[in-house]
């Protein structure tokens, strides 16, 4: 069978959800092996074996601390020449998104882009903004996929442990020319947009700055991130990473609540895909109403505080 | 300082889809330049009017293209090279040689794109070309700095920021937040037409070769069923909205 590679995503030590979501898929596709890259991270292999892994490769370096994209790709695209899998599995996160297109042009290799399905041998991912699904497959045996994080199941664990096999790459004076100078993390204690579950998102309905604030109880009674149209952004009122749509991020999660928002085309391209959508506005003709699951037509002044307390007692 | 912006021509982001045989339509479309290589041209200009050079603007496609070129002429660039590529069966893997060759041999300090292109969602075309030319390359960057030979450049990532330093030439893909592009003004417009606007092919740059990615089709998707509404007082429709998520949904 085809050795299908999955890239664990992992960070401060956690291995990220993507990762169990890749393996969900790569089982589709072959015998699943796992690589780990980075610094202390050896930790991580064995457990892997408990979601079906059979083989994991690390690579574990006081270099590779920090991700940069010279090193990482240094490293994979020598792995993957030594071992030659079939498919090469890597998150479409900040990080895989960028060595991906990087390792796929060195080793010559194509790349399908933002998966989100996998249907019939063909693997199927969001185009023109979500407006159209392409269908697309590998024309060489070996291929490089991105995996839209939230998407596919993730597997859950059993028993067994892995084999762990230890690499060492040597990274070459040009694969240290990136010098990471600061990290800084948004002071959140909500959940990333792009990983959320839920998220609860405001738009120009909310009028002024302050009234983010009904957003941010509701977010919090439900554990879920905050969003932004740009109308929002562009106001003002938010930092525009939290913008969701076509010049935003793309989000996914399970519930999304589009809160005074009108839902223009551009908005619903990055939040079409997610699995029920609730609108909340007062306009009975919005556009949001059209890919909503449901909807409440109503002054979201009065609806989302009443919302929050409801939810806030169910959940209790 | 020489700057490349690298451009491609993509559907208005308000454009309709129709699907033909299996393939997006474009006839009748209206096009733009992408709106990530609008933050990477406004980024060199903003550059150049800071520190001098020369902004050459970039893009493989078809005769169209050339629109797209002329936009960014208007807008400031000096000059636009066409890599002509109609007809051509290509994918990002040669797009990106095909751009990297048709530059490889200027004399350049930076090289900026988009982070990715909002028609085939790829995001690969800028580490593509980073890669064959041998580059640093810093991708979805929010805020550039570029001083000394170095860019310092901050980056999206999970949940915040990166600051990244690299040595020029380097390859830094724009982000929105990069900064406002601004119009081309009447006199940018007229100016435009007088501005150099090279053709080369994939034969003269020598580059050649099968798509490694087949798209064997393309779809709409699955429309949604119709959704329930809530309109009745608020409490009402809360709390059959509360009932609907956790019974019907089963998502809270
Ligand atoms: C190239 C390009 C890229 C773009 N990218 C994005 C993007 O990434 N993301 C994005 O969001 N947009 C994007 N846009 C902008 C998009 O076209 C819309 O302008 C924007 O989404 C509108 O934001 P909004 O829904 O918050 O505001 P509006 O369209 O003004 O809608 C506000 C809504 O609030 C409702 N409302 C008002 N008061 C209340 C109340 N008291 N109670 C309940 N409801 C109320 C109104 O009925 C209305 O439906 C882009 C546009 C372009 C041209
Ligand atoms: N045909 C092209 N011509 C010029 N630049 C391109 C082309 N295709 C992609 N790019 C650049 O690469 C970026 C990423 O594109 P993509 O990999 O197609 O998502 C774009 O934002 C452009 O800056």
């Amino acid at each position: 069978m085809a050795k299908v590679w999955v890239v664990v995503e992992a960070k401060e030590g956690q291995i990220k959800k993507v990762t169990y979501e890749m393996i969900g898929l790569a089982s589709q596709l072959g015998e699943v092996e796992a690589v780990v890259v980075g610094s202390g991270v050896k930790d991580l292999a064995p457990g892997l074996g408990a979601y079906g892994v059979g083989k994991v490769y690390v690579v574990d370096q006081p270099e590779l601390a920090e991700y940069t994209t010279a090193r990482y790709t240094r490293v994979l695209a020598e792995l993957i020449g030594q071992e030659q899998p079939a498919k090469v599995l890597i998150a479409n996160t900040a990080q895989g998104r960028d060595f991906a297109p990087r390792v796929a042009q060195r080793l010559g290799l194509g790349q399908i882009s933002d998966v989100t399905g996998y249907e019939q041998g063909q693997f199927v991912r969001p185009i023109y903004s979500g407006k159209a699904l392409a269908q697309a497959e590998a024309v060489a045996a070996q291929a490089i996929i991105t995996v839209r994080p939230n998407v596919f199941n993730a597997v859950s664990a059993g028993a067994g442990t892995a084999e762990v096999v230890e690499r060492t790459v040597a990274l070459q004076p040009n694969d240290l020319l990136e010098v990471v100078r600061e990290v800084a993390k948004q002071v959140s204690v909500r959940p990333e947009l792009t990983e959320a579950n839920i998220i609860c998102s405001g738009g120009r309905g909310l009028k002024e700055p302050a009234n983010f604030k009904l957003i941010e109880d509701l977010a919090d009674v439900l554990g879920a991130a905050v969003g932004a149209s740009r109308a929002a952004v562009d106001a003002g009122w938010r930092h525009h990473s939290f913008q969701v749509g076509q010049t935003g991020k793309t989000v996914s999660p399970q519930v999304y609540f589009a809160i005074g928002i009108s839902g223009a085309i551009q908005h619903l391209a990055g939040m079409g895909s997610s699995k029920v959508i609730v609108a909340i506005n007062k306009d009975p003709e919005a556009n949001i109403f059209k890919v909503a699951d449901y909807g409440i037509v109503g002054d979201l002044f009065e609806v989302v505080p009443v919302l929050t307390e409801e939810l806030r007692k169910a959940l209790a | 300082m020489n700057i490349v912006v690298l451009i491609k021509q993509t559907f208005d982001t308000e454009a309709k889809i129709a699907i033909k045989e299996g393939k997006i339509v474009a006839d009748g479309v209206t096009q733009i330049i992408n709106p990530y290589d609008e933050f990477a041209l406004e980024e060199a200009l903003r550059i150049k009017e800071k520190s001098g050079g020369d902004v050459l603007v970039v893009s493989a496609g078809g005769e169209k293209v050339k629109e797209a070129l002329r936009s960014a002429l208007a807008m400031g660039a000096d000059r636009a090279l066409l890599v002509e590529t109609e007809g051509a069966a290509v994918d990002e893997g040669i797009v990106a040689s095909a751009l990297a060759k048709a530059i490889s041999g200027l004399s350049y300090n930076l090289v900026l794109s988009g982070w990715k292109a909002i028609d085939d969602n790829s995001a690969q075309v800028g580490g593509r070309v980073a890669e064959t030319l041998g580059l640093p390359q810093v991708n979805v960057v929010t805020q550039l700095t570029i001083e000394d030979g170095k860019a310092l450049a901050v980056r999206e990532v999970e949940g915040g920021t990166e600051t990244v330093e690299v040595p020029l030439p380097a390859l830094i893909t724009a982000q929105r937040g990069l900064n406002e592009p601004r119009y081309p003004n009447m006199r940018g417009i007229m100016q435009a037409k007088k501005k150099e606007l090279k053709v080369v092919t994939l034969s003269e740059l020598g580059v050649s070769g099968a798509p490694q990615v087949a798209v064997k089709n393309v779809v709409l998707p699955p429309a949604k069923q119709a959704g329930k509404l809530f309109r009745d007082d608020v409490a009402t429709s809360v709390a059959q909205l509360v009932q609907a998520l956790r019974n019907e949904a089963k998502v809270i």
